[in-house]
């Protein structure tokens, strides 16, 4: 009988682009490393209250934020702290400007313009360049991946001054299009770095399959490469979103009335005084409420990418 | 005749042609190959090196914007004045001592958490998730909770818990801190320290979980300590991952603008480089000076990045080699 298994295979199981096998025996590995690692005979209750409160020390602040969002002004400003007042939505309505008339959303507009229109711009140019880079490398490619990375590793205000003349003198100054190109320009060697590592896990047997049996490239990129590397284009894409979104420096320097984001009209409460407590916690939690999302869903390749693919 | 020499000729041409067609093909081939690497590069070179280079010019000229007719070349001048200036020099040294000790204590406390969440327990996805949280706050908005909601001496978390714990006790007399006045670096690293920890924890507890757990086990088998283990061991392993943690937040602390733009707005000697430079040019026009300080970090940055480099280069090898 198991003469017959080898024969098996010749049905072009393995080598099959869509294939399960060939995209599961990866991650099954893994399961069986994480199920070697659980030693069920050692006691770690110790280990887990403690990390329990560590983890309830690190996350205060966070929840602390939200439940101040929810009290009234004369609530969250007491001392000691008035954890069980009444909740009320107060703050949010000021934060929306009820009272002042200040509405925030024309900063988180520009704020989800900048931040989604430079992330399909970086997806744009890094996939191509990704694809080079790892299924189809052209010479040299690791210099290539590292001029990448230098590029991220000079500050921005080395190069803010002459961006921010640039846009003086061509009139782009406080134009969310210019922003873009700017997000655009910090994010794209991150996402170049994480793509590489995120392509160079299709495996090289279904590309030569695929290209034996004749398929064309938008056919490869579609059926073989996109299957595999989705989650991790997605990791990306979210990684991108979240530092645009988390930028202050060129957003101050560089808008303004008009295109300033929602970290610059975050900077509004920097010195403001007297009652406003929850008005500023509802402010954070607004404006931080899409990097949470986004970061919770791009959760599982956080590592990955933020190590620029270095650590899997 | 003429067809004669055509048909004899022939045989020379096609033996030439094949060599130089190879050629051009794979020349063809090989911008092919290029070609998809041509936009992102050529985008990120006019974006970036591109203003560099005009920084470079910047910073050896005498330039304030509102006094423009001074405008002139000033050689080393402006450099003299970045490593003299006493509020300059001291942004040097406190962007120095923010990097290094956000670095570290980040690095100690995410390893501890790490190798606590490598061990399994109750609710440890969610454990988890609660500590990743505090990265996923919007840096501004990180600095203004800390600001307001925690440090505030009157009514801020910190000192309202201490009321409320010494209150427990019968006391009304609870010491109240002012971090603020009284230690803002201290306040500035403390709130970094809790955004950046969870950077930290994610690396290490990736690199504990891609140890070989085989040579553990065989040491346990051994009979050696837990301690044994962790020092020859798991801290070898780590020492990559470490490193690797190490340097990437290295380089994003050393450009931090938002935490000492919020919690200080850069008094009391916590102006670190970005928020120097930031100043200089933004508000005392001193373009030339504001330049030549933008390339000191990035010097500074290249000594640090150097090695950062080679980290990730070797673990880069590695998983190139896998």
């Amino acid at each position: 009988m198991s003469t017959l298994t080898p024969a098996a295979p010749q049905n072009s199981g393995p080598a099959r682009p869509t294939s399960p096998t060939a995209l599961n025996t990866g991650s099954r590995a893994a399961r069986r490393r994480g199920k070697a690692r659980m030693d069920p005979t050692r006691n770690n209750t110790a280990a887990g209250i403690a990390a329990w409160l560590l983890a309830l020390l690190f996350a205060v602040p966070v929840l602390w934020m939200v439940l101040t969002s929810f009290h009234s002004e004369t609530d969250a400003a007491t001392n000691p702290p008035s954890v069980a007042a009444n909740l009320t939505l107060d703050a949010y309505r000021e934060f929306f400007g009820e009272t002042s008339g200040v509405s925030p959303w024309p900063s988180l507009i520009n704020s989800a313009t900048a931040s989604i229109l430079s992330t399909v711009l970086v997806l744009l140019l890094a996939f191509p360049a990704a694809y080079a880079l790892s299924i189809r490398p052209v010479k040299k490619w690791t210099d290539v991946m590292f001029f990448f990375l230098s590029t991220k590793m000079m500050p921005v205000v080395a190069a803010i001054l002459p961006l921010y003349l640039f846009a003086r003198t061509v009139g782009a100054l406080d134009n969310i299009w210019f922003l873009i190109l700017m997000y655009t320009s910090m994010n794209l060697p991150i996402a170049v770095w994480m793509m590489r590592s995120f392509l160079a896990e299709v495996p090289e047997e279904m590309l030569e399959a695929a290209q034996i049996d004749g398929a064309n490239l938008l056919l490869i990129l579609r059926k073989i490469i996109a299957p595999v590397a989705m989650p991790g284009i997605a990791a990306t894409a979210l990684i991108c979103f979240i530092f645009s979104w988390n930028e202050l420096l060129l957003a101050r320097v560089l808008t303004g009335v008009v295109a300033g984001t929602a970290p610059v009209f975050l900077t509004g409460f920097v010195s403001g005084q007297g009652l406003f407590l929850a008005k500023v916690c509802a402010a954070a939690v607004v404006i931080s409420l899409p990097v949470l999302f986004a970061g919770f869903a791009a959760q599982d390749k956080l590592v990955q990418g933020l190590s620029l693919g270095a650590v899997k | 005749m003429t067809t004669a020499t055509a048909r004899i000729s022939r045989p020379g041409h096609n033996a030439a042609n094949p060599a130089r067609e190879a050629k051009s093909r794979e020349r063809a081939l090989a911008w092919a190959r290029r070609a998809p690497l041509l936009p992102a590069l050529v985008f990120l070179i006019l974006v970036t090196q591109l203003p560099f280079v005009a920084t470079l010019v910047i910073s050896f000229m005498n330039w304030n914007s509102l006094s423009p007719d001074k405008t002139a070349f000033a050689g080393l001048e402006n450099y003299a004045t970045v490593l003299t200036d006493p509020d300059l020099r001291q942004a040097i040294f406190t962007t120095i001592l923010l990097t290094v000790s956000v670095v570290l204590i980040s690095l100690l406390i995410g390893l501890g958490l790490a190798l606590l969440l490598d061990k399994k327990f109750l609710g440890r996805g969610l454990a988890r998730t609660l500590l990743i949280a505090p990265f996923l706050v919007v840096p501004v908005a990180a600095a203004l909770i800390w600001k307001h909601a925690l440090l505030n001496p009157t009514f801020g978390l910190i000192n309202g818990v201490l009321t409320w714990v010494w209150s427990l006790f019968g006391s009304a007399e609870a010491p109240q801190l002012d971090l603020l006045s009284q230690a803002p670096m201290m306040a500035v690293i403390l709130s970094l320290v809790w955004q950046w920890t969870p950077f930290m924890m994610l690396i290490l507890l990736a690199g504990l979980q891609s140890r070989p757990m085989d040579t553990v086990e065989a040491a346990q088998m051994d009979g050696a300590t837990p301690w044994g283990i962790f020092r020859h061991l798991t801290l070898p392993h780590l020492r990559q991952y470490l490193e690797l943690g190490g340097l990437l937040g290295a380089i994003y602390i050393v450009q931090n603008f938002d935490a000492v733009f919020t919690l200080t707005a850069g008094g009391l000697g916590t102006a670190n480089l970005p928020y120097a430079i930031y100043q200089t040019f933004y508000f005392a026009n001193e373009y030339g000076l504001a330049s030549a300080a933008g390339v000191v970090v990035v010097i500074g940055t290249i000594i640090v990045a150097t090695f950062a480099l080679r980290t990730v280069f070797s673990l880069f090898k590695k998983e190139a080699a896998r």
